[in-house]
């Protein structure tokens, strides 16, 4: 392995080197070019999807712009969650407060919005000049009548991961204060789904044709009242693991609400998930149902699958996601396409999952926490793959590496969930890889060699 | 319709801003730092500000962006992010090797009180600065200006750190181009080359930023404004600055430190400011127009004279960054269009002064807004009241857009979701060129498909 620095070392690991001793959950280093984000990124994905709160950042200007309507999470209804709403602190307000600001832009906001909640994120300043943003809120709420949460999303307070137990905690004040009435015994909650490109409605479709009755979808085209009264429901599905296991831990203290940990990414653990499901209830109606669910979405895309398997048989594959949970999808996806994972990592695992991943991956591949852009790119250079799967910042280090690339995070235009995403997350896989331009690119000296096309003469 | 929640009546907010035409300093410190020569911006706050400048710079440029972090924690912002920035400042030359850092603040460290001054100093005390590499350093805190304070703060901190000690006058003539694209960049050093002038450009962010796919990850492209180069800048001639806001401070830096007479011009966006700049290179350089650049305009003012009549009395709503708006505002108006509504985010003493200066007098029912509220629900409730032809920004303009029907061209910062601004200018003549194309395309594309059968046109 090429060089890296002693403090890093520990966060790599190529498998079949022993003892396995990965170390995780460390705040970077100093002077990383680290590609993770901070806690209020994490309470601000994770909330973002309710549509019908005002979702106001309490603090400079810069977390509100840089968090407008970056993530495509679908609403079926209101739109509210794609507006910008910012206290905009300045230099005054920095050293005399914001408070009163914070008070004049709630009570502006819910007087022209009518929302049915409203989020308050504090930014990181908000946490060093002292503004009781809890007291704030509480008199909003007192005089207005709806749910005014302050979110405790300071950016240095940890990482993205306290971001979301920040948001689960604000969550979990909903939760329980509406009405369960009309709720059956076979329902439950979709938690950590964020309908990017419409996945939420897919899963629930898939739930509801098994005959299990979707309360909440927690956050994906969510709703207020959907998760006030979402303690009625009777069993909790948790995918990605890291952002909603808070909220479904805290429910299943305070409620006894079971919770059962899913992915919905690929053939066999979207499966799985409904199978899970099925089980838990213990019903046999269920169970065929799902087996109905499965062979019918199945049978739909396997030819087309088929074909895009053959083309990339062999083919390798590098994986860098913000939780770890959804690289065990993409391996194994990645493996029906009869691709290898030669590289794999993620911002935020803990050593469980580095643990599961490296189980699941074979001989060679390599596991990194907390990559910087010089070591995705030497491995992707060294395990000489032909796919990065990553986010934002991840892609135009693949393109100009002439790595084909995946974006498996905010960025998706397609639904890559569900059965039907499988095939969309093949097909996207397909056409990156196969790209012509990367024989373009490829090409030895094309300004020298003389060209042989039947175009010259 | 996505902005159902945007009402037409406008009571005036004290408090909120709603959809930003703005965003904080610490990203401009960032783009401005990547256009010097192997330089690492870092970023001296949490990990998520310098996660979020980057995304949003990759997501423009569509080009990687590298920038460090100091990855506050909460006991660097109780005892002072000083530990971390030694530390960052010892591992970032240690892997990533570059020859610059450039650290910028953020409002956290801003407000902790970190003395950044004083921490270089440290770093080169307890040699975690190797020989020949440099630490330089901009305050620029999240609460104050905006995007392009930041810009200007990092392009000051260049001269402020390299600039001298002066030798002998040299020949050369400083051009700081403001918060433009690489192709703009390129641009301004083509018709400074065209005319015959040794130009030292900076910062530089062409072959950084627009880098060609080489089947390599370059760490630094190979762009950028060499350390070298900014030193030598304290022997020019003379210092052209193009936009006040971005580029004036460091232009009067290198004034007073080393009587580098210094002008300050418009981004040379559309006919008049472009002649002003080519005008202002031809004085203090003392060179000859050639012919190459007097037809290059000839082929702009011909292309305005063969579509005047679609120009004619439009009402065009522009927001963005002041320095790119009153350019456009003054080229729009000699194109016979109205600017009516004006928007900008970013705070700043005379800037109403040089929209109206661009407009003279030619459109009194002009809106012109700048600072706190001035924002994009603002602009939106504007045009509901009084409906506009086109619509000139970023692209948070497409909302709007979409919303009202309205013809949309794309321009300044963040365009998120079209290319093509970072490799072809608007600067210049064949940029004025570039943006007349634009103009038109989307003017006459919504005349054909929003024009009945029976008027609708083949020859326009």
């Amino acid at each position: 392995m090429f060089d890296i620095l002693e403090a890093r070392k520990p966060q790599v690991h190529e498998k079949g080197a022993e003892p396995f001793a990965m170390v995780c959950e460390k705040q970077s280093l100093a002077g990383a070019v680290s590609q993770r984000a901070c806690v209020f990124c994490g309470s601000r994905v994770v909330l973002y999807p309710i549509a019908d709160a005002v979702h106001l950042v309490h603090g400079p200007v810069g977390c509100a712009a840089y968090t407008w309507d970056i993530r495509g999470a679908l609403s079926s209804g209101p739109e509210l969650h794609r507006m910008s709403f910012s206290t905009d602190l300045r230099e005054r307000d920095v050293i005399y407060g914001g408070e009163k600001k914070l008070y004049a832009s709630l009570v502006e906001l819910i007087d022209r919005h009518r929302p049915n909640a409203a989020f308050v994120y504090s930014t990181c300043i908000v946490g060093l000049i002292g503004d009781d943003v809890a007291a704030v809120c509480r008199r909003v709420e007192a005089e207005k009548g709806i749910p005014v949460l302050p979110i405790h999303c300071e950016g240095f307070r940890g990482t993205k991961k306290d971001g979301y137990r920040a948001a689960c905690d604000g969550l979990a004040r909903l939760v329980g204060t509406g009405a369960t009435d009309a709720i059956g015994p076979r329902s439950l909650n979709i938690l950590g789904d964020f309908n990017l490109a419409g996945e939420t409605w897919m899963i629930r479709d898939y739930y509801e044709r098994m005959g299990v009755e979707v309360v909440a979808t927690i956050t994906g085209d969510g709703r207020v009242d959907a998760i006030r009264r979402a303690h009625g429901a009777k069993l909790n599905v948790v995918q990605c693991s890291g952002s909603m296991i808070y909220l479904a831990r805290s429910m299943q203290e305070k409620y006894g609400i079971p919770f059962l940990r899913v992915s919905y990414f690929g053939l066999e653990d979207m499966s799985r998930a409904l199978y899970d499901v099925a089980d838990h209830f213990g019903d046999a109606a269920l169970r065929r149902r799902a087996r109905e669910v499965v062979r019918d979405e199945v049978a739909a895309i396997l030819p087309e699958l088929r074909r895009y398997r053959q083309a990339l048989e062999g083919r390798r594959a590098a994986v860098y996601t913000g939780g770890a949970f959804k690289a065990f999808s993409l391996v194994r996806s990645l493996r029906t396409l009869g691709m290898r994972t030669v590289l794999v990592g993620s911002q935020t695992g803990n050593r469980e999952d580095y643990e599961l991943l490296r189980e699941l991956c074979d001989e060679g591949t390599v596991l990194v926490d907390d990559a910087n852009p010089l070591e995705l790119s030497r491995f992707l250079q060294e395990k000489r793959a032909d796919l990065l799967i990553g986010g934002v910042k991840e892609r135009p280090i693949a393109y100009k590496m002439g790595i084909g690339f995946c974006d498996h995070n905010h960025e998706r235009k397609i639904a890559l969930a569900g059965f039907q995403g499988m095939l969309n997350f093949a097909r996207e896989v397909y056409c990156s890889v196969m790209s012509p331009v990367w024989k373009l690119c490829r090409g030895k000296r094309p300004l020298e060699c003389g060209d042989s096309s039947p175009l010259s003469r | 319709m996505l902005l159902r929640h945007t009402t037409a009546e406008i009571v005036e907010r004290r408090a909120l801003t709603v959809n930003p035409a703005k965003t904080c300093q610490p990203i401009g410190a960032m783009y401005a730092a990547l256009g010097i020569n192997r330089c690492l911006p870092h970023s001296h706050g949490s990990q998520g500000c310098c996660a979020y400048h980057r995304s949003a710079l990759t997501r423009h440029y569509k080009e990687p962006v590298m920038a460090a972090t100091s990855s506050f924690t909460e006991g660097a912002s109780v005892f002072g992010g000083q530990a971390n920035l030694l530390q960052a400042i010892q591992n970032i030359f240690a892997v990533y090797e570059p020859d610059v850092i450039a650290v910028h603040t953020t409002c956290l460290s801003e407000t902790i009180g970190d003395d950044i001054p004083q921490i270089i100093s440290k770093a080169r005390e307890e040699k975690k600065i190797p020989p020949g590499k440099y630490v330089i350093h901009a305050n620029t805190p999240s609460y104050s200006g905006s995007h392009v304070t930041g810009f200007a703060n990092m392009v000051r901190a260049m001269v402020d750190y390299f600039a001298g000690p002066p030798d002998a006058r040299t020949t050369a003539i400083n051009l700081i181009p403001g918060w433009v694209e690489p192709a703009d960049m390129r641009e301004i050093k083509r018709l400074a080359g065209v005319l015959g002038v040794r130009a030292i450009l900076f910062p530089d962010t062409s072959d950084v930023l627009d880098a060609p796919q080489t089947g390599k990850h370059e760490f630094y492209p190979k762009g950028g404004t060499t350390v070298a180069a900014l030193r030598a800048t304290a022997a020019s001639q003379a210092t052209l600055a193009l936009g006040p806001t971005a580029s004036e401070a460091a232009a009067r830096q290198l004034e007073t430190k080393f009587h580098v007479p210094a002008r300050v011009l418009e981004l040379p966006i559309g006919l008049r400011a472009t002649d002003r700049f080519v005008n202002a290179l031809r004085k203090v350089a003392h060179v000859k127009v050639p012919a190459e650049i007097a037809d290059e305009r000839g082929r702009l003012v011909d292309m305005i004279t063969d579509m005047q009549q679609y120009f004619y009395g439009k009402r065009v709503a522009l927001w963005g960054d002041p320095d790119q708006l009153v350019a456009l505002v003054e080229f729009l108006t000699d194109l016979d269009m109205r600017p009516v509504y004006v928007v900008s985010g970013t705070p700043g003493k005379r800037f109403e002064d040089r929209v109206a200066a661009a407009l003279a007098g030619r459109v009194p029912e002009a809106k012109v807004r700048q600072g706190a509220a001035a924002d994009m629900f603002l602009m939106h409730q504007w045009i509901k009241q009084q409906p506009v032809d086109l619509l000139i920004g970023n692209t948070y303009g497409k909302y709007i857009s979409r919303d009202e029907n309205i013809p949309f061209v794309r321009h300044g910062f963040p365009i998120l979701d079209r290319v093509g601004h970072s490799y072809f200018p608007t600067v210049g003549y064949l940029g004025g060129m570039r943006l007349l194309e634009m103009i038109l395309n989307v003017l006459l594309d919504h005349k054909d498909r929003s024009s009945p059968e029976e008027s609708f046109e083949l020859v326009m």
